[in-house]
């Protein structure tokens, strides 16, 4: 599970050791996120990320909780007990709604540079295929644990988003309606929906979690990448996870949460959308309605698809939608360069950042009213996303020649430091690694 | 056959070979608690589907007496908008007009309204795309190009008969059952 050289767990408490012969969590945690986990030394603040999406759940979950002592999840009592009981009443209910509220945007946040960091570094390849996959099932039930979350203040977004969100599965065929009907437990959303909507957003997070175990488990056993997508292969290119990691996680966790705070404290709304200050009306459509920004990439697939071609337009923006995260479990067999890291991919590279403006363009378009420009727009930049995937990122790989990689990670850090610290003249460069230091 | 089996095996240890009593104790077992699962699993699946006092909801009767031409009402059937419209002879005329050809759904008038009520246009108002209710119906909302219904949604459009004309929805405003009780009452469902 580790390289040899991996600090042995050596407690020296008596009761310590006492502990481990009997259950040994203490080693358990040292070997994973303590000073036993040797991770390379040049990794770079994109590595922050995963961390930091480990943080914003427990702050949802504890949050969540709190919050859920005081919510009731009835349709006529919902919107009061956010709006009314829970913002005024409750002491300090503000803070812990405004904390979840922004929690769940910067999740986002983090989780999404996370998942760029992966696709930039090559982090899904070879021997890293199910962290990667992993990684996208806790992304999938991110996604419903924060719809379901939206609706249980049952204000006009959260009505009509479930509405339409559930509606997803009217556009199958045949089981469709039935199925969106027993999921909803009625023909509209109703009260049956807000109750089981709320069993199920208190539970997500918890499966999130035991994936998140899982993840961070199938990583450990190659161990993390690094930015140059070298192995690692001798004891200088790494470095103990604690204490050199836990402290640059940790003051980088400080300043996130500095800008957590800043949001929450001052712009708790900027994230989020003023009709869903309005009690939900089963009866009045929202003039523009949208999800919450974290979804506006999908939204806009969604909506790109205005004309039927064999199949209902309908069921095509459904199954593209889908179809965009899906595609992504494919990703390590679609990328099939020996080259992991796209700081030595020269082409690779380009489109990586022509896929982040791509995938901006679809959020600013999914998030915006229609009009027969934005659909256009949306329309390409949707027909880019699969491009990149399906037909560009294969025939890249393909033709591709990638820049030279350094020998070792320790060669590609140590550029010289060595001869530099000699006495003048004393010098000893050590034959191979430095000569190819990139 | 399992002795024939049997006797063939050039192993050692005739119980390893051929179907024997545990073998079928084994799947017989499994079988059973397999089954005793599966049902289990029912009513944590039937709990899902609408109660009684949701499916109990099914019928509604609406007064049209008010409803001049060129007016429309929205009501609810089954916690669902449902909106009723008297149609104006030139929006009848509009409705008629339209080619079967351009239509995605094609459907007439008269098939989507009770005879001798062909004023009466009686649809839910539930976007058949993703289920957002369509402006339209109310004075002063915006009817789209083709003078029925525009979902702002995504964009649907749908025309005088409440058919869809443009935008992703499939099909066109569902028309529920519902019956004439009076020239001004309405049963729907």
């Amino acid at each position: 599970m580790s390289f040899s050289w991996a600090r042995p767990y050596e407690p020296k408490h008596p009761v310590m050791r006492w502990l481990d012969e009997r259950l040994p969590l203490p080693r358990l945690v040292y070997g994973a996120i303590g000073g036993g986990y040797p991770v390379p030394r040049n990794l770079n603040y994109l590595w922050n990320f995963g961390v930091l999406a480990g943080i914003f759940l427990t702050i949802q979950i504890v949050t969540g909780i709190v919050l859920a002592m005081h919510y009731f999840a009835t349709t006529d009592g919902a919107f009061n007990s956010v709006n009314q009981l829970i913002m005024r009443d409750v002491s300090a209910g503000w803070l812990l709604r405004y904390a979840h509220m922004n929690g769940a945007s910067f999740f986002f946040i983090v989780t999404y540079i996370h998942i760029f960091r992966g696709l930039y570094y090559g982090s899904y390849k070879a021997p890293r295929e199910l962290v990667w996959m992993l990684g996208l099932v806790i992304y999938l039930l991110m996604m419903a644990t924060a719809f379901m979350g939206y609706v249980l203040p049952w204000g006009q977004m959260s009505y009509w988003g479930a509405q339409v969100i559930t509606g997803f599965f009217s556009a199958f065929p045949l089981i469709g309606e039935p199925m969106r009907v027993w999921l909803l437990g009625g023909y509209a959303p109703d009260q049956a929906a807000l109750t089981r909507f709320f069993s199920l957003h208190y539970l997500l997070p918890f499966v999130i979690a035991g994936v998140v175990i899982l993840h961070i488990w199938a990583l450990h056993i190659p161990g993390s990448g690094n930015p140059t997508g070298v192995d690692v292969k001798e004891e200088r290119d790494t470095l103990p996870f604690h204490p050199f990691y836990t402290a640059k996680d940790g003051w980088f966790a400080a300043f996130v949460l500095l800008v957590y705070a800043i949001v929450t404290y001052f712009a708790p709304d900027y994230l989020g959308h003023p009709d869903n200050y309005i009690p939900a009306n089963p009866l009045a459509t929202p003039a523009h309605i949208v999800p919450e920004w974290y979804f506006w990439p999908f939204y806009a697939i969604l909506r790109s698809f205005t004309i039927d071609f064999i199949l209902p337009a309908k069921l095509w923006g459904v199954l593209a939608m889908f179809g965009s995260i899906l595609l992504l479990f494919f990703l390590p067999w679609l990328d099939k360069s020996p080259v992991r890291s796209g700081a030595y991919r020269p082409v690779f590279k380009r489109f990586f950042w022509l896929l982040v403006i791509d995938v901006v363009i679809l959020g600013y378009v999914g998030g915006a009213p229609l009009n027969w420009w934005r659909t256009a727009l949306g329309q390409l930049a949707s027909a880019y996303y699969f491009v990149h995937f399906l037909v560009i990122l294969p025939l890249v790989s393909a033709f591709e020649t990638p820049d030279p990689l350094p020998s070792s990670i320790s060669s590609s850090v140590l550029h010289g430091e060595e001869a530099e610290a000699a006495p003048a003249g004393q010098a000893k460069p050590r034959g191979g690694s430095v000569a190819t230091a990139g | 056959m399992a002795t024939q089996s049997a006797e063939d095996s050039t192993t050692a240890g005739h119980e390893a070979d051929g179907v024997r009593r545990r073998d079928f104790l084994n799947v017989a077992a499994v079988s059973f608690a397999g089954v005793g699962t599966v049902a289990a699993l029912a009513p944590l699946l039937v709990q899902m589907s609408p109660s009684a006092d949701v499916l109990a909801l099914a019928t509604t009767e609406i007064d049209i007496s008010k409803v001049q031409p060129g007016q429309g009402i929205k009501t609810q059937w089954r916690k669902q908008p449902v909106f009723v419209r008297n149609l104006t002879p030139k929006e009848i005329a509009e409705a008629d007009a339209a080619s079967m050809g351009d239509l995605r759904d094609p459907e007439t008038l008269a098939q989507r309204t009770k005879p001798g009520h062909k004023n009466w246009l009686i649809t839910l108002g539930v976007c058949t795309h993703l289920g957002c209710v369509p402006l339209g119906i109310g004075d002063g909302e915006n009817k789209g190009p083709y003078g029925g219904y525009f979902c702002p949604c995504h964009g649907s459009m749908y025309d005088t008969a409440a058919r869809i004309r443009q935008g992703p929805a499939p099909k066109n405003l569902m028309v529920p059952d519902y019956k004439f009780l009076s020239p001004t009452t309405v049963q729907i469902g």
